[in-house]
C-alpha cells in the first residue's frame, strides 16, 4: 500500500507540475488564424473522446472487478435489450454531428483561397525546394545544409539537425499568402505545422493552400510524403518578418542595396548553415540572401581559374550533400537504377557528355537538371570531382568558364 | 475424404511430403496457413526491429535510406498480406467447418491451390530484396509516379506477387462464402450462426469486391512502367490521384478485411469467459454489415491533403465519421456481455479484453484522423502510425493471438501452458503500449512517417518505442515456444475445453479427429 501512495503522489506531483503541459509533444498551435482553429478542434475532440473513453472504460473496469467468477459472482441471463441498443446507436451519433459542425466550418473557411496578397509557387523537387515569388520574379532553391557528417556520426550535430536549409523561405506577416504547390518529380508533402498548412505536391498538377501568419519568427517543418531515397533530408524552413523588413529583403534579392540593415528576426537566425556556398542558382541573387549571417563563404568571383585541389575539396561537399544519395559517397551507385559514377563511361569519357548530363539530367530517370540549381562554379568543381575521385582518376579540370559556355549553348 | 485418409498411412518422407502438399483437408489446409503466417509473422517482425534499430538514436548508424525504405515497404506488405490475412484464412478453415457443423470447406481442391499459392507470392516478394537496384522501397501504398517511372526494376517481381496474393485471397474468399452459404447444418438458420461465421461470410464479400481493384492498380503500374501508358503520369495526360483513387477504394475495404473476422473471434471468446450469452447478436450482425457497406465510402479519408474538391472533403469526412456508430455498437456490446457476467481471466479472455480497450484507443485516433482540418495536421506524421498500430496490432493481431490460444486446445488436444502465456499477455501488453503510445506525442510533435532520421527533439520518445519495440519481439518467442509445447503435449483437454464454451466446435472431441460431422 505504501508504495502505491507513493506511486500516486508522485503522478500528482507531476501532473500539477506546470510544465507537464508538454508542448513540444502536443499538437503546435501555431501562428496562423487557420492553425489555431485546427488546434482547439485538436483538444475538443481529444477531450470529447476522453470522456467517452472514461465512461466506456470505467464500465469495463467495474465488470472486471466486480463481476469476477473468483468473487463468487454469477452470470446474469439478459443478453438482448433493443431501446438499450437504439440509444448507443443515436447518442454517439449526436455527438458526431456536434464534432462535425466546428469542423465542417474551420474545412469551408481552409478552403478560401480569394484575395490573396502574396503567391508564391512551391515545387518539390528528389529532395529539395523550390521557391517562386510569382509576383517579385524571385525564385531560388532551399537544400538541407546539415552537413553529411553529422548526419554519419562523424561530427556532432547541430540544434537544427535535419531542419536546416540554405535559402529559407521568406514571408511577410499579416498579409494572406497563397502556395501554389507542385511538383517536379513524385508526390511530396509541403508542410509546416505553425502555418496550419500540408499539402501534397502532385507533379502535373497545381493545387492551393493558404496562410497568414500574425508573429515573426522561423517556423520549421519537412517533406510529408514518401518521395525516395532522402525523404527525410526536404526541410522547409519559413521565416516570417514585417512587412518593411519583408520589402528590404525582396530589393535586395533584385540585386538592389537594402535601406536598413538585417531585419531582426528573433531569435537569432540559425537557419543556415556556412557549410555549403550559396547555391541559389538565380541570377538576380548572387549575394547570399538576408537571413544568411556573415559567416557564409561568398562564392569566387567570375573568370577565376580553380585548382583541382580547390575543386576536389569544394566538389566533394556538394557532391556529399546532392549526388550521393543516389551514387552513393563511394561513387558506386546502385545500379541499374542509380548508375555508378566510379569508372562510368559518362565520368571517364568525353567532358561535354558529362557536363551534359549534369546540366540538364536524364529525361525519365531520377537524374534532374542541375544547371539552374548551382553557380557554374560549383558545377565546375562537382564535375571535376567527379571526375577525379573514386579512381577516376582523368586528371581532367572543368572550369567555371566550360559551364558558363555550356550553358549558353543550350 | 477417403482419399485422404489413405494418404495418412503413406510412410517416409515423401509421405509426409505428399499428405501436406497435397491435402484436401480443411484442418490441414488451415494449420498450413497458421504456420505459413507465423514464419512471416517473425519475417516482418525482424524488419520492424531494424526500422526500430535504426531510429534508436537520430543519425544514419545503421543502413543506407534506401534499405531503409525497403524494410518500411515490405514490413506493411508482409504483415498485411503474410500475416493477417493468412492467419484468418487459416482460422476460417479449421473453425467454419466445425462451426457450422460441415464435413469439410464446399471446394476443397480449391482450398489446396489457395494456399500453395502463397509461399511462391512470398518467395518472389522477398527475392526482389536482393535483385540489383534493390527490392520496392515506395512504401506498401506504392504511391504513383514513385512507383513507376522512379521505381527499382524489381517492382515488376512485386505487381506479380500482389497478382498471385489477390488470386489466393479471392479464391479463399469464395470457397469461405461457399462453404457458409451451402453447407451449414440443416438446422441453423443464418441467425444462428456463431459471429466468427457472420463476420467471416461479410468479409468474403468485401474481399471479392475489393482484391480485384488491387488488382486492376498493380496492373495499370506495370502498364505504365512498360507498356507506354500514363494512367499515373501528368505528361502523358494521366493523373497521379488516380493511383491514389483506385488504390484506397480498395485499401479501405482492405483495412475491415483486417479487422472483421477479428471482431467475430472477440464475440466468440468474451461471452465464453462472462459465461454469459452475447448481447445485441442481432445487432452485431447489422453492425458488421454497416461497416462493411460504409468501408466503401470512405476511402478519400487517406487523400485528404491530396487535393479533392472541398465537396469531396466533406462527405468523406461525414462517412469515415459515421463509422464511429457501429463500431461503438460493437464495444458497447463487449461491454454489456461482460457486465454481470461471471468472469474468469484465462489469456484469450486477457488478450480479449485487451483488444476492447486498446483497439477503442485505435478508433478515438481514428475518429480524430476523420475530422479534415486537424488530419492536416496528423496526416502522413507517427500520429498515424500510431493509430493503424493501434488497430492492427493490437487489434488485428490481438485477436489472432487470442484466437490462437482459444482454440488451440480443441486443435491439439492439450491446454497451453496458461502461466507462459500469461507471461506473454503481460508483456505484450506492456510493450505494445510502449511501442505505439508515444507514437502519438511525435506524430503530433511534426514528426513525418516513414523517415530513416529524425530531428533531435523527437529523440527521447523514439528511444522508448525502440526500447518497446524489443521487448514486444521478444515477448513473441515465449509465444512460439508455448504453441510449440502444446503440440508436443500437457494438460489433456476435453471436448469443451472451456467451461463457458457454446457451440458446435466444443461438441467434437479434442484434438478435433481428422473427420468430423461426416
Amino acid at each position: 500500500m505504501h508504495t502505491i501512495k507513493k506511486i500516486v503522489l508522485f503522478l500528482l506531483l507531476f501532473i500539477s507540475n506546470p510544465s507537464f503541459a508538454f508542448p513540444e509533444y502536443n499538437l503546435t498551435e501555431g501562428v496562423t488564424p487557420v492553425s489555431h482553429d485546427i488546434y482547439n478542434l485538436h483538444m475538443t475532440i481529444f477531450w470529447i473522446c476522453v470522456v467517452i473513453g472514461t465512461a466506456v472504460f470505467s464500465v469495463i473496469t467495474y465488470s472486471l472487478i466486480y463481476h469476477r467468477k473468483s468473487r463468487g459472482a454469477k452470470a446474469a441471463h439478459f443478453h438482448e435489450h433493443f431501446w438499450v441498443e437504439i440509444t448507443w446507436t443515436i447518442i454517439p451519433f449526436l455527438i458526431l454531428v456536434a464534432m462535425a459542425i466546428p469542423a465542417t466550418r474551420v474545412l469551408l473557411h481552409m478552403n478560401d483561397f480569394a484575395q490573396p496578397d502574396l503567391t508564391i509557387q512551391v515545387t518539390g523537387f528528389q529532395w529539395k525546394w523550390r521557391y517562386d515569388y510569382l509576383d517579385q520574379n524571385i525564385h531560388f532553391f532551399s537544400n538541407i545544409s546539415t552537413p553529411y557528417n553529422q548526419m554519419h556520426g562523424s561530427e556532432p550535430k547541430g540544434p537544427d539537425y535535419l531542419r536546416e536549409v540554405d535559402h529559407p523561405l521568406v514571408v511577410p506577416i499579416h498579409k494572406k499568402i497563397r502556395f501554389l504547390i507542385t511538383s517536379n518529380d513524385v508526390i511530396h508533402g509541403w508542410w509546416v505545422p505553425d502555418l496550419g498548412v500540408k499539402h501534397d505536391a502532385i507533379p502535373g498538377f497545381i493545387y492551393e493552400a493558404w496562410a497568414r501568419i500574425n508573429k515573426p519568427g522561423i517556423y520549421r517543418g519537412q517533406c510529408s510524403k514518401l518521395c525516395g531515397l532522402n525523404h527525410g533530408f526536404m526541410p522547409i524552413v519559413v521565416i516570417a518578418m514585417d512587412e518593411k523588413d519583408f520589402d528590404a529583403w525582396i530589393i535586395q534579392q533584385k540585386g538592389g542595396t537594402s535601406p536598413t540593415p538585417a531585419p531582426n528576426t528573433s531569435p537569432a537566425p540559425s537557419a543556415t548553415s556556412s557549410e555549403k556556398s550559396p547555391a541559389v542558382a538565380s541570377k538576380t541573387s548572387q549575394k547570399t540572401p538576408l537571413p544568411a549571417t556573415a559567416a557564409a563563404p561568398t562564392a569566387p568571383a567570375a573568370g577565376k581559374k580553380i585548382t583541382m585541389d580547390e575543386a576536389m575539396k569544394h566538389g566533394e561537399q556538394i557532391f556529399l550533400g546532392t549526388c550521393a544519395a543516389c551514387h552513393k559517397p563511394d561513387g558506386t551507385g546502385s545500379p541499374p537504377v542509380f548508375p555508378a559514377l566510379k569508372g562510368s563511361k559518362i565520368a571517364t569519357g568525353p567532358i561535354d557528355a558529362h557536363i551534359n548530363t549534369v546540366l540538364n539530367g536524364k529525361s525519365g530517370t531520377a537524374m534532374q537538371a542541375f544547371r539552374d540549381q548551382f553557380s557554374d562554379d560549383d558545377l565546375a568543381a562537382v564535375i571535376t570531382y567527379e571526375r577525379n575521385a573514386f579512381g577516376n582518376n582523368t586528371g581532367t579540370i572543368v572550369q567555371p568558364a566550360d559551364i558558363t559556355a555550356a550553358k549558353a549553348k543550350k | 475424404m477417403a482419399h485422404d485418409a489413405h494418404q495418412l498411412e503413406h510412410k517416409g518422407f515423401f509421405g509426409w511430403l505428399s499428405r501436406w502438399l497435397f491435402t484436401t483437408n480443411h484442418k490441414d489446409i488451415g494449420t498450413l496457413y497458421l504456420i505459413f503466417s507465423g514464419v512471416m509473422f517473425f519475417i516482418g517482425g525482424m524488419m520492424a526491429e531494424l526500422i526500430r534499430a535504426q531510429l534508436l538514436k537520430p543519425g544514419l548508424n545503421l543502413f543506407d535510406t534506401n534499405f531503409y525504405n525497403q524494410l518500411v515497404t515490405l514490413h506493411g506488405l508482409i504483415m498485411i498480406f503474410g500475416v493477417i490475412m493468412p492467419a484468418f484464412v487459416g482460422l476460417a478453415n479449421w473453425m467454419i467447418p466445425l462451426m457450422i457443423g460441415a464435413p469439410d470447406m464446399a471446394l476443397p481442391r480449391l482450398n489446396n491451390w489457395s494456399f500453395w499459392i502463397l509461399p511462391f507470392a512470398f518467395t518472389i516478394l522477398l527475392s526482389t530484396l536482393f535483385m540489383s537496384g534493390g527490392g520496392p522501397n515506395f512504401g506498401w501504398t506504392m504511391y504513383a509516379p514513385l512507383s513507376t517511372l522512379y521505381a527499382p526494376p524489381s517492382t515488376d517481381f512485386l505487381v506479380i506477387a500482389i497478382h498471385l496474393m489477390g488470386l489466393s485471397s479471392i479464391m479463399g474468399a469464395i470457397n469461405i462464402m461457399t462453404t457458409i452459404l451451402n453447407l451449414r447444418t440443416p438446422s441453423m438458420t443464418f441467425m444462428q450462426m456463431p459471429l466468427f461465421v457472420w463476420t467471416w461470410l461479410i468479409t468474403s464479400f468485401l474481399l471479392i469486391t475489393a482484391m480485384p481493384v488491387l488488382a486492376g492498380a498493380v496492373t495499370m503500374i506495370l502498364f505504365d512502367r512498360h507498356f507506354g501508358t500514363s494512367f499515373f503520369n501528368a505528361a502523358g495526360g494521366g493523373d497521379p490521384i488516380l493511383y491514389q483513387h483506385v488504390f484506397w477504394f480498395f485499401a479501405h475495404p482492405e483495412v475491415y478485411i483486417l479487422i472483421l473476422p477479428g471482431f467475430g473471434i472477440i464475440s466468440e471468446i468474451i461471452p465464453t469467459f462472462s459465461r454469459k450469452k452475447l448481447f445485441g447478436y442481432t445487432f452485431m450482425v447489422a453492425a458488421t454489415a454497416a461497416i462493411a457497406l460504409l468501408s466503401f465510402l470512405v476511402w478519400a479519408h487517406h487523400m485528404f491533403t491530396s487535393g479533392i474538391a472541398v465537396g469531396a472533403q466533406m462527405f468523406f469526412m461525414y462517412t469515415t465519421m459515421l463509422i464511429a456508430v457501429p463500431t461503438g455498437i460493437k464495444v458497447f456490446n463487449w461491454v454489456a456481455t461482460m457486465f454481470r457476467g461471471a468472469l474468469t481471466f484465462e489469456t484469450p479472455m486477457l488478450f480479449a479484453i485487451a483488444f476492447v480497450f486498446l483497439f477503442t484507443i485505435g478508433g478515438f485516433s481514428g475518429l480524430m484522423l476523420a475530422i479534415v482540418p486537424a488530419d492536416y495536421q496528423y496526416t502522413d506524421t507517427y500520429f498515424v502510425v500510431a493509430h493503424f498500430h493501434y488497430v492492427l496490432v493490437t487489434g488485428a493481431l490481438f485477436t489472432i493471438i487470442a484466437g490462437i490460444y482459444f482454440w488451440l486446445p480443441k486443435w491439439t488436444g492439450h491446454y497451453y501452458n496458461e502461466r507462459l502465456g500469461k507471461i506473454h499477455f503481460w508483456l505484450t501488453l506492456i510493450s505494445v503500449n510502449l511501442t505505439f503510445f508515444p507514437m502519438h506525442f511525435l506524430g503530433l510533435a511534426g514528426m513525418p512517417r516513414r523517415i530513416p532520421d529524425y530531428a533531435l527533439q523527437y529523440t527521447d520518445f523514439n528511444q522508448i518505442a525502440s526500447i518497446g519495440a524489443f521487448i514486444l519481439g521478444a515477448a513473441q518467442l515465449i509465444f512460439l515456444y508455448n504453441i510449440i509445447m502444446t503440440i508436443r503435449g500437457g494438460k489433456k483437454a476435453s471436448g469443451k475445453v472451456w467451461e463457458g464454451a457454446h457451440g458446435l466446435e466444443w461438441t467434437v472431441p479434442s484434438p478435433a479427429p481428422y473427420h468430423t460431422f461426416q
